[in-house]
């Protein structure tokens, strides 16, 4: 496996489980017992509501690109060989948004409202990123 | 709640002409501003009790820089909440001046932004080094590649789709920046540009262009604060607080719009402290660390409808001669911004109600009322909003 260049994420015990499941290839994101509320990123807390009654639930891994940029320009190494990138938040059916790269597609191809299904990449033995694609 | 409205002046201000110091320290730069600031108020270094500063590369500023300045101030404010820092700093020591904890305070910044070769909008996290990311929220938004310009752009993409924005809309802001700065001697780019000559540009983070874009220089300046008493001995014509206000918004867990901005929540209080309406403010110093900043700024103070700042911005509206001129200085996008540039808001805006520029095409006519908003952080990530409504009577 080539060595990953770009930043990886740091695994605590507040998001494991969000990032066990991107392991196994499961979008798992939160929601709270309490208040019903969902939440994105994931914490020990419901930002809501602030109880610590929260689940944790199987996303449909779908939603809509909210918005998104073509970035032409990054200096962080992985990133600025990449460029023309797309940088977008898309928002799950589950009325979180989340920020991801919009991938397996031409940036120009990119429109707000389009349908958008997760997709993952293993970065290395120990991490794998969720990413989007179009809905095929 | 005890009536800030005219609890404390700006009485001194010094703005760091430097736009490239490769050869001094961020420390030194605050330090000769402070004195300056302190030389324009007619006032000492025995006179300051409160010292405020943000930083994002001096680690514990105040700290240093009471040492770095052998102060012993007995009121100290690091509020660091992005480029916007400043604009709080004043709300915060408005309130302690008023509160009867200190008589004067200095507010001060400067960075070394160009000569340190920080990629501000576009280094990504590898900006200052290649840290090891938080859990949350860097895990969740780093690993896909932000960059300070990415964070503005899809604010303003998704304005474009909501609003029908142009990318000529967009540019109308630079273009009254540079013909700003053209009058500005110290201005870092003085050459009129066009709207045409903006949408032909490269494209650094779709759709915005490089010109949309705030220039990177050093830089830094000082602002000092006075009680009224205090402010009656002090040299120059004082330049009232009228009103403050302070917000932050962020992702709200992944639920907030973020096509709303700090601005929606600040400017309420602000107008409301200082008892006056938005035709009465003669001038804005608009934080344009990009030209979508200052179109959702504009819509968010209620300067016009959500969506269409657009067109509040075409037609030389903001320009000087306008019914707003907007960042006399030719601002962030072509005067300076040395890696935060909330305290040249503050600056501008009292050189223009001290009416310093009286009898040349800088000048505000009559200008008696300014409004400064600060933002500081990112529109399409977290960010603060800090207005700060200042007068001359
Ligand atoms: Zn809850």
């Amino acid at each position: 496996m080539p060595e990953w260049k770009k930043p990886l994420p740091t695994i605590s015990g507040e998001t494991k489980v969000f990032w066990d499941g991107c392991k196994k290839g499961e979008l798992i994101i939160q929601k709270c017992d309490t208040c019903n509320d969902y939440q994105f990123y994931p914490r020990g807390i419901c930002s809501n509501c602030w109880t610590t009654d929260i689940k944790w639930v199987h996303s449909t891994g779908r939603g809509k690109v909210w918005t998104y940029t073509i970035t032409y320009q990054n200096r962080t190494p992985g990133f600025a060989e990449d460029v023309p990138y797309v940088l977008a938040l898309v928002e799950l059916d589950e009325g979180v948004k989340m920020f991801t790269n919009i991938i397996e597609c031409d940036p120009k191809e990119v429109k707000i409202g389009m349908d958008v299904e997760v997709t993952f990449v293993k970065a290395n033995n120990f991490i794998t990123i969720p990413y989007f694609k179009p809905v095929s | 709640m005890v009536n800030l409205n005219h609890g404390a002046a700006i009485v001194g201000i010094h703005e760091h002409q430097t736009r490239y110091a490769p050869d001094k320290s961020e420390l030194q730069i605050q330090g000769e501003s402070v004195i300056k600031a302190l030389e324009d108020a007619g006032l000492t270094k025995n006179d300051v009790e409160g010292l405020f500063t943000a930083s994002s590369t001096i680690r514990n500023s105040g700290l240093n820089l009471a040492d770095y300045l052998d102060m012993y101030p007995k009121y100290v404010d690091n509020t660091t909440v992005g480029g916007g820092s400043f604009e709080f700093h004043l709300s915060h020591a408005l309130t302690a001046i008023a509160a009867g904890r200190i008589k004067c305070a200095v507010i001060t910044y400067s960075s070394l932004a160009k000569s340190g070769g920080i990629s501000v909008g576009t280094g990504g996290v590898a900006r200052f080094g290649h840290p090891r990311l938080d859990p949350s929220p860097d895990s969740f938004e780093e690993i896909y590649g932000l960059t300070t310009v990415g964070l503005y752009a899809m604010i303003a993409r998704r304005h474009m789709e909501l609003f029908g924005t142009t990318s000529e809309q967009l540019a109308e802001v630079a273009v009254a920046m540079r013909r700003h700065a053209g009058l500005n001697p110290e201005a870092q780019f003085r050459d009129p540009i066009t709207v045409s000559d903006v949408v032909n540009s490269r494209v650094i983070s779709d759709p915005l262009h490089l010109p949309d874009c705030c220039v990177i220089t050093d830089g830094g300046g000082a602002v000092v604060i006075a009680s009224p008493e205090l402010a009656k001995d002090c040299k120059q014509t004082p330049v009232w607080i009228l009103g403050v206000g302070e917000a932050l918004a962020h992702q709200g867990a992944g639920k907030r719009d973020l096509m709303y901005i700090a601005a929606k929540q600040s400017h309420g209080p602000a107008f409301e402290m200082a008892g006056v309406k938005h035709s009465d403010i003669d001038m804005a110093m608009v934080y344009d660390s990009f030209t979508i900043t200052v179109i959702e700024t504009l819509e968010d103070l209620g300067f016009c409808e959500k969506g269409e700042g657009g067109q509040f911005v075409s037609n030389g509206r903001i320009q000087l001669g306008g019914e707003l001129p907007l960042n006399t200085d030719g601002g962030g996008l072509s005067s300076n911004h040395p890696g935060m540039r909330g305290i040249f808001l503050l600056l501008e805006a009292t050189r223009q109600l001290r009416h310093e520029f009286e009898g040349t095409e800088r000048q505000v006519p009559n200008c008696n009322i300014a409004l400064c908003h600060g933002t500081g952080g990112a529109l399409g990530s977290r960010h603060s909003g800090g207005t700060v409504i200042l007068g001359r009577n």
